[in-house]
């Protein structure tokens, strides 16, 4: 796989830059910063979206489907809460399963990945096995057929749920990182000095897996976002608290959907697409920093060189190399 | 030689898989908290005799026997295709329910995973050659689509093109009128009622395609062959299909396996959205009734058929990629 072993040399991190130098190129990238921009004020929406809220999400008896107005900024349900208040009010509960749920997620992968990565041999067969069981077991049938077992639970067991499903893509990506790193001269130097595995392991790779570990917790976060929002919407997440799942669920009960009550159904899923498409671009601009190949400028320079050798070869000159 | 090894394998692979699965299958009722067997029970109170209580309890897990030997029962009745009985669909058992929803999914995710896989790695080819040019725009379009979850697009096109235009049936898998058979009204019946659904896979899935195929080809299109191949002054349109794409088309085969899971999720729920008589619309119903046989048989269904795909996809892996024919 030719194609493959240059994608992977290119991708590998560490080059010579510092490490700071390298956070500031990342901003540099516009689809980056984008994504950093809109990730990081739903962010702050989740801290304190519940303090802003104009009204309580639950209170019913306002006016009834009333479309925006200066009074309900995203207007009102069917049994008059306020959207705008079940929006703010769900973005934590939205944000906080994503965290969580990533977190744990990629503790996991880490783990496991690196541990079979390091380790070879037996270890590193049976736990391949394990993390290429997780990755070809449908995800969300498996969720949903956990939580059925776990009703009204909250959001946490639901966070701790799609962690089990969601670890092993992960998983993968590391135990293949951390091959290619394991026989570097660092690593044999330490492992010659007489370190302990669980040093190496924690001390020498792990920081040096960090691009990697950081794209696979922004892809855990979507993926967790996406299966609460699922999983509410079907009913089957905690209808106790507000998430966009949830305000999306009732929206579905009371056919929204079908009467044209656009303001209470479009506001939630676009606030998922939008933390989504953000994970989304803040992994492509560390794509492009990590494989030039992929970056914009690298593509112009390497088109126009293609092209005048192209030429050179078309008139007849030696310019093949 | 090589590939028959290589194919060895894979299928050692997802037959230790299926036996994971199954065996995950057995324990989850009985490591869960609260008991599935009662809330069973309590459903069937009076209509069930006293050898369908015993048998709904070995199910779920509530007996005296040593938990080897009822692992023991379990695959004895797995063997012969006995997946319990139904609660909610009282008393028809799970594989028949399981067998009449299944057909509608396997249709209508088949056409439209392989619909979004050809026209998704189409397009990746043309963004990857013609970038620069007004197809980038596609990318983060795209790029939205993609972390749209899958039922929100479902639900958009069912407001907008089955409610406001008027354009579909906005429920079901047919017109509830018409016989289930191969009669031309309930074929046009069935089509229409499934382009939204549909639909709403493709939408939702083209991206990766797209933006994998992309990705490969702007590697291979540096590559040394595709420069010699524009040397010699072939046209674009060769050099492109035959040189570039054909050589950036192999990963992106085998990324197949890790969205196929993905899709089947988002399916699930596209077929709640449109009460669509797939599996995934059972398994809604069977977790909202609490009927743990019939979702636990679901799931085990579902998993063996991602596991089948994705052993015809290594099937065609072995048959397009000569290196696994010769090297190994």
């Amino acid at each position: 796989m030719a194609a493959t072993a240059t994608l992977a040399t290119a991708t590998e991190p560490g080059g010579a830059e510092p490490p700071a130098k390298r956070r500031l190129a990342l901003l540099r990238s516009g689809k980056a910063l984008t994504g950093v921009l809109i990730f990081g004020s739903f962010v702050l929406l989740a801290v304190i979206g519940p303090y802003i809220a104009p009204d309580d999400p639950s209170k019913t008896g306002g006016p009834v489907l009333q479309s925006p107005s200066a009074d309900h900024l995203l207007g009102t349900t069917q049994s008059g809460q306020d959207v705008l208040s079940q929006i703010l009010v769900g973005a934590r509960t939205s944000m906080l399963v994503g965290f969580v749920a990533a977190t744990f997620a990629t503790a996991l992968a880490v783990l496991i990945g690196v541990t079979a990565g390091y380790l070879g041999g037996w270890a590193d067969e049976a736990l391949s096995m394990l993390t290429n069981i997780f990755l070809v077991i449908p995800a969300l049938p498996l969720t949903i057929v956990l939580t059925g077992y776990l009703k009204d639970g909250g959001w946490f067991p639901i966070a701790v749920v799609i962690s089990v499903t969601g670890w092993a893509f992960g998983a993968r990506l590391l135990r293949a990182q951390t091959l290619s790193l394991r026989n570097r001269d660092y690593i044999k130097a330490a492992r010659a000095v007489g370190e302990r595995p669980w040093r190496i392991i924690t001390v020498e790779l792990v920081p040096n897996l960090g691009a990697i570990i950081i794209s696979g917790f922004l892809f855990t976060f979507i993926f967790a976002i996406l299966t609460e929002a699922s999983l509410s919407f079907l009913g089957l997440g905690s209808l106790t608290t507000w998430s966009w799942g949830t305000t999306l669920y009732w929206a579905q009960n009371s056919s929204a959907f079908t009467t044209g009550s656009w303001w209470w159904y479009v506001p939630p899923g676009l606030c998922i697409a939008l933390v989504g498409a953000s994970l989304s671009l803040i992994n492509f601009g560390a794509d492009e920093l990590l494989n030039p190949r992929l970056s914009p400028a690298a593509r112009r320079a390497k088109r126009k060189e293609r092209r005048a050798a192209a030429a050179a070869a078309a008139a007849g000159k030696d310019g093949v190399r | 030689m090589t590939q028959v090894r290589f194919l060895f394998r894979r299928i050692a692979f997802y037959a230790v898989t299926a036996w994971a699965a199954i065996t995950m299958n057995f324990l989850i009722p009985r490591l869960m908290p609260g008991s599935p067997a009662d809330t069973v029970l309590s459903r069937f109170k009076g209509q069930v005799s006293q050898a369908q209580v015993d048998a709904v309890k070995a199910q779920l897990g509530v007996s005296d026997k040593s938990l080897m030997s009822q692992y023991w029962t379990y695959w004895d009745n797995l063997l012969h295709g006995d997946l319990g009985v139904s609660v909610s669909y009282f008393p028809g058992r799970v594989s028949e329910v399981i067998g009449q929803g299944v057909w509608w999914t396997v249709v209508l995710i088949g056409v439209a995973t392989l619909v979004s896989f050809v026209a998704g790695t189409l397009l990746g080819v043309l963004a990857a050659w013609k970038r620069g040019s007004r197809l980038d725009a596609l990318l983060p379009v795209t790029t939205f689509f993609s972390a749209v979850p899958y039922f929100w697009i479902a639900l958009v096109s069912l407001s907008v093109f089955g409610v406001e235009l008027g354009w579909f049936p906005i429920t079901g898998g047919y017109r509830p009128e018409l016989q289930v058979g191969w009669s031309g009204e309930f074929i046009s019946s069935a089509l229409s009622h499934s382009v939204l659904p549909a639909l709403t896979i493709i939408v939702s899935s083209i991206a990766g395609w797209l933006l994998g195929m992309r990705n490969m080809m702007l590697t291979t299109i540096s590559e040394d062959y595709v420069l010699v191949a524009e040397a010699k002054g072939l046209r674009s349109r060769r050099v492109m299909l035959g040189y570039a794409a054909r050589n950036a088309l192999l990963p992106n085969i085998s990324g197949f396996a890790l969205s196929l899971g993905f899709i089947v999720s988002g399916s699930i729920v596209t077929e709640t959205v449109f009460s669509y008589p797939g599996i995934g619309f059972l398994l809604f119903n069977a977790v909202l009734n609490n009927d743990y046989p019939l979702m636990q048989g679901i799931f085990l269904i579902i998993t063996l058929m991602v596991l089948l795909a994705n052993l015809i996809v290594d099937l065609c892996y072995v048959l397009l990629d000569p290196r696994i024919r010769q090297e190994g």
